[in-house]
C-alpha cells in the first residue's frame, strides 16, 4: 500500500492552515512574516500560492521513482515502501545536486548555515508510519488536501472530476508526470495556470542517467583490454626492433 | 650572506591582492556559509565554483592522461620532453579541485562519505569515486620526479613495476571521469537549454577534454620556455596542432550533427543571451580549428599560442554555457557571482600557476631525465626513439 496525498486546488480556501500545521510539525518559527512568503524555502516546507483567484499548493511531489534519490550520491534520500521520500541529514554532504536535479525544484538548502542541511517535506513519514494523517491533510478545513492510499485518492479524484466535469480541467497531475507521483493535483483551469510545471517528461528521469552509468563495468573492461593490448604491441614492436637494431 | 628579497613585479602585486581578497572570502565562506560567500540559491544552486572550478579544472587538466596515453601507451616516445609537464599539470589540477569541492560542499567535512555510502545510481557518486582514484594515480605518476630529486632507487624501481596497469588504470579513470561530467546534466533534460542539452553530453566532453589536454600541454610549454627560457619544442607542438585540429574538428562535426538531429537551429535566430554565448562559444573553437590546418600557423610559435589560447576559452565558455547560461532560463534564476566566489576562483587559478613554478623550478620537470628507470628499461626506450 502507497500514501499519497490529494491536493484539489477548486476546494481550496488559501487559509494557509497547511503551512501553519506544517511548520508546527517540523518545529518551524511561523508567523505572518513568513506566511506571506509564497515560496518554499528551508524554513518552509510547503507554501500555498495565488495564482489570481486560484490557489495552489508547493510541496514535495514524493515521486514514484524520484529524480533526488537516484542522483544523491552518498544515498541520503531515500523512496519509502510507504509512499514518502525521506532525508537522511546524517549522510548528506552538501553537494546539492538534488536541488539541481530537481524536475520540480523542490529541495531548499540552509544556505546560511555553517552546518547546513537540505530540508523538504517528507510526508509526515513518521506520523504516516504511525497510521496518522500528514500535519497538512489533518488541519485542512476544508478538505482541499487529503492524505490516503494512492489507489484509493486517484479512484477518487476521477470521480470528482466525472460527477463535476464543468468544474474541473478534466486531467490529474501526478499521474504520468516524471513517471507519475505520490502528490496529486486537481485544478479548474489547465495546471501552468496554477504554477505547475507541465514540461516535466512524462518518464521517469533516473533512467537518463542510468542508461549511462550502467555501461561503466563495459567501457572499463572492454577498455582494459584495448589499452592493454595497444601497449602490449607497440612495446613488443619497441622490442622486436631493438634485437633487429643488435643483430645488425 | 645577504637574504634575497623576492622583487616586486606587477604580476606579483597583483598575484598578492588576488591571494588576499581569497583568503578574505575564505573566512567569510568559513563565518557565514554558503549564504555569505555566494550568490546561490535554492533555484540555482551550482554556481562557479561547480562551472569553472570543477568542470573546466578537471577538463584542463586532461593533458595528463592524454600525454601518458600517447607516449606510455601508445609509445610514441618523442613526446616525451612534454609529458611531465602535463603529469605535473593534472596532479595539481586535481588537487586543486578537491581544494575547489571543499569551498563549494555545504558539508566539506564529509566529502569522504561516498567513499563508505554508495549509491551507484549517482553520477555524483562516480564522479567522487573518480577523483579519489585517479588523484590517487596522478599522485604516484608524478611522485618519481620527487624520488629522482632525491636519488631515492629503491621506491623508483617500485612505482616502475606497476606504472604500466597504473597508467592504463589512469586513462581508463579519466575516460570515465572526463564523461561523467557531462553526464550530470543528462538528469535535467528541461533545465538545460536545447543548445547544450544533449544525449551525447558524456562524449561531448569526453573529446573536448582530450583536445583541451593537448591545447593546455602546448600552452604550458609555450609559457616554460620563456619562464625557464629553456628552446620550445616546436616541431613537437606542431604536429600536436595537427591532432588537436583533426580533434576539434570531430568534435564540432559532432555537435553540428546532434544538433541537426534535435533539430534545434532554430533556436540560433532568436536574440536572447544564449544564442550569443552559444556563437561565441562555437567561434572561439571553429577559428583556431581551421587556422591550425595551416603550416604557417603551426610553425609560428606565437600563432599556435593565439589559436591555443582561443581554444581553451571555447572550452571554458562550453563548460560555464552548460553549468551557467544553459542553466537560467530552465531554472527561473539569475546568477551572477558574488566576489568571493571570483577571488576564491581567482585564488586557485593563482595558487595553481605559482605552484607549477616553484616544482618545475626545484624538480626535474623539463630537463631531460636519464636517471627515470631502472637501465634495463632505459635502453628499450632510447632504441624506440630511435626507431620511431
Amino acid at each position: 500500500m502507497s500514501r499519497a496525498i490529494l491536493y484539489d486546488s477548486t476546494l481550496c480556501i488559501g487559509c494557509k492552515a497547511c503551512e501553519g500545521g506544517c511548520a508546527e510539525r517540523w518545529g518551524l518559527p511561523y508567523d505572518d512574516k513568513i506566511a506571506a512568503e509564497e515560496r518554499i524555502s528551508a524554513h518552509k516546507l510547503t507554501a500555498v500560492e495565488t495564482h489570481g483567484e486560484r490557489y495552489s499548493r508547493r510541496l514535495c511531489m514524493h515521486c514514484a521513482e524520484p529524480t533526488c534519490v537516484s542522483v544523491c550520491p552518498v544515498g541520503a534520500l531515500q523512496k519509502t515502501s510507504l509512499g514518502p521520500v525521506v532525508y537522511d541529514a546524517e549522510k548528506c554532504m552538501g553537494c546539492r545536486y538534488c536541488l539541481q536535479a530537481c524536475p520540480f525544484q523542490v529541495p531548499t538548502y540552509e544556505w546560511n548555515k555553517r552546518l547546513p542541511k537540505m530540508r523538504k517535506c517528507d510526508m509526515c513519514y513518521e506520523r504516516q508510519s504511525q497510521g496518522k494523517q500528514t500535519a497538512c491533510a489533518e488541519v485542512c478545513p476544508t478538505g482541499a488536501t487529503k492524505n490516503g492510499d494512492r489507489d484509493q485518492l486517484l479512484a477518487e479524484a476521477r470521480q470528482r472530476i466525472a460527477e463535476k466535469p464543468g468544474q474541473y480541467y478534466g486531467k490529474i497531475y501526478g499521474v504520468k508526470e516524471v513517471g507519475g507521483t505520490s502528490v496529486l493535483f486537481l485544478s479548474a483551469v489547465p495546471f501552468e495556470q496554477i504554477g505547475l510545471r507541465t514540461n516535466v517528461p512524462q518518464e521517469a528521469l533516473p533512467d537518463l542517467t542510468w542508461r549511462v552509468l550502467d555501461l561503466t563495468p563495459d567501457i572499463v573492461s572492454t577498455g582494459s583490454i584495448l589499452l592493454g593490448g595497444i601497449w602490449w604491441i607497440t612495446n613488443r614492436r619497441g622490442e622486436v626492433a631493438r634485437k633487429e637494431g643488435r643483430r645488425k | 650572506m645577504k637574504l634575497k628579497l623576492p622583487k616586486i613585479t606587477v604580476w606579483r602585486a597583483i598575484f598578492a591582492v588576488v591571494l588576499l581578497s581569497g583568503l578574505y572570502a575564505t573566512y567569510l565562506r568559513i563565518m557565514y556559509g554558503l549564504g555569505g560567500a555566494t550568490n546561490l540559491s535554492d533555484k540555482f544552486p551550482w554556481g562557479l565554483w561547480i562551472g569553472f572550478d570543477v568542470l573546466c579544472g578537471v577538463g584542463l587538466a586532461a593533458g595528463g592522461f592524454t600525454l601518458v596515453a600517447i607516449v606510455h601507451i601508445f609509445n610514441i616516445e618523442r613526446y616525451k620532453p612534454i609529458l611531465r609537464p602535463a603529469i605535473l599539470t593534472a596532479f595539481l589540477g586535481y588537487s586543486l579541485v578537491v581544494v575547489a569541492l571543499l569551498y563549494d560542499l555545504g558539508r566539506p567535512d564529509r566529502i569522504w562519505h561516498p567513499l563508505i555510502m554508495w549509491n551507484p545510481h549517482s553520477v555524483m557518486f562516480e564522479v567522487a569515486w573518480c577523483v579519489t582514484l585517479y588523484s590517487t594515480v596522478l599522485f604516484l605518476e608524478f611522485i618519481p620526479v620527487v624520488f629522482e630529486k632525491f636519488g631515492w632507487h629503491k621506491p623508483l624501481e617500485w612505482i616502475h613495476n606497476i606504472s604500466v596497469p597504473l597508467m592504463i588504470a589512469g586513462v581508463l579513470l579519466s575516460t570515465l571521469h572526463q564523461s561523467s561530467l557531462g553526464s550530470l546534466y543528462l538528469i535535467v533534460p528541461e533545465k538545460l537549454y536545447p543548445l547544450w542539452y544533449s544525449p551525447l553530453l558524456p562524449l561531448l566532453f569526453y573529446i573536448s577534454a582530450i583536445a583541451v589536454g593537448l591545447s593546455m600541454t602546448i600552452f604550458e610549454s609555450w609559457h616554460s620556455s620563456r619562464a625557464f627560457g629553456r628552446a620550445l619544442e616546436l616541431p613537437l607542438l606542431a604536429s600536436m596542432a595537427r591532432v588537436l585540429a583533426v580533434l576539434m574538428s570531430a568534435y564540432l562535426w559532432l555537435r553540428f550533427l546532434d544538433m541537426a538531429r534535435r533539430d534545434v537551429f532554430g533556436l540560433l535566430l532568436r536574440n536572447r543571451t544564449e544564442t550569443w554565448l552559444f556563437a561565441l562559444e562555437i567561434g572561439l573553437m571553429v577559428v583556431p580549428t581551421l587556422l591550425l590546418y595551416q603550416r604557417k600557423v603551426r610553425m609560428s610559435p606565437g600563432a599556435l599560442y593565439a589559436c591555443v589560447v582561443m581554444i581553451l576559452f571555447g572550452f571554458i565558455a562550453n563548460r560555464l554555457n552548460v553549468a551557467v547560461t544553459g542553466m537560467e532560463a530552465g531554472s527561473g534564476a539569475h546568477y551572477i557571482p558574488k566576489w568571493t566566489e571570483v577571488a576564491v576562483t581567482l585564488s586557485i587559478v593563482g595558487a595553481g600557476f605559482a605552484i607549477f613554478r616553484v616544482i618545475a623550478e626545484y624538480f626535474p620537470i623539463f630537463e631531460a631525465h636519464p636517471h627515470e628507470h631502472a637501465p634495463e628499461m632505459e635502453k628499450t626506450e632510447a632504441d624506440s626513439v630511435a626507431v620511431g
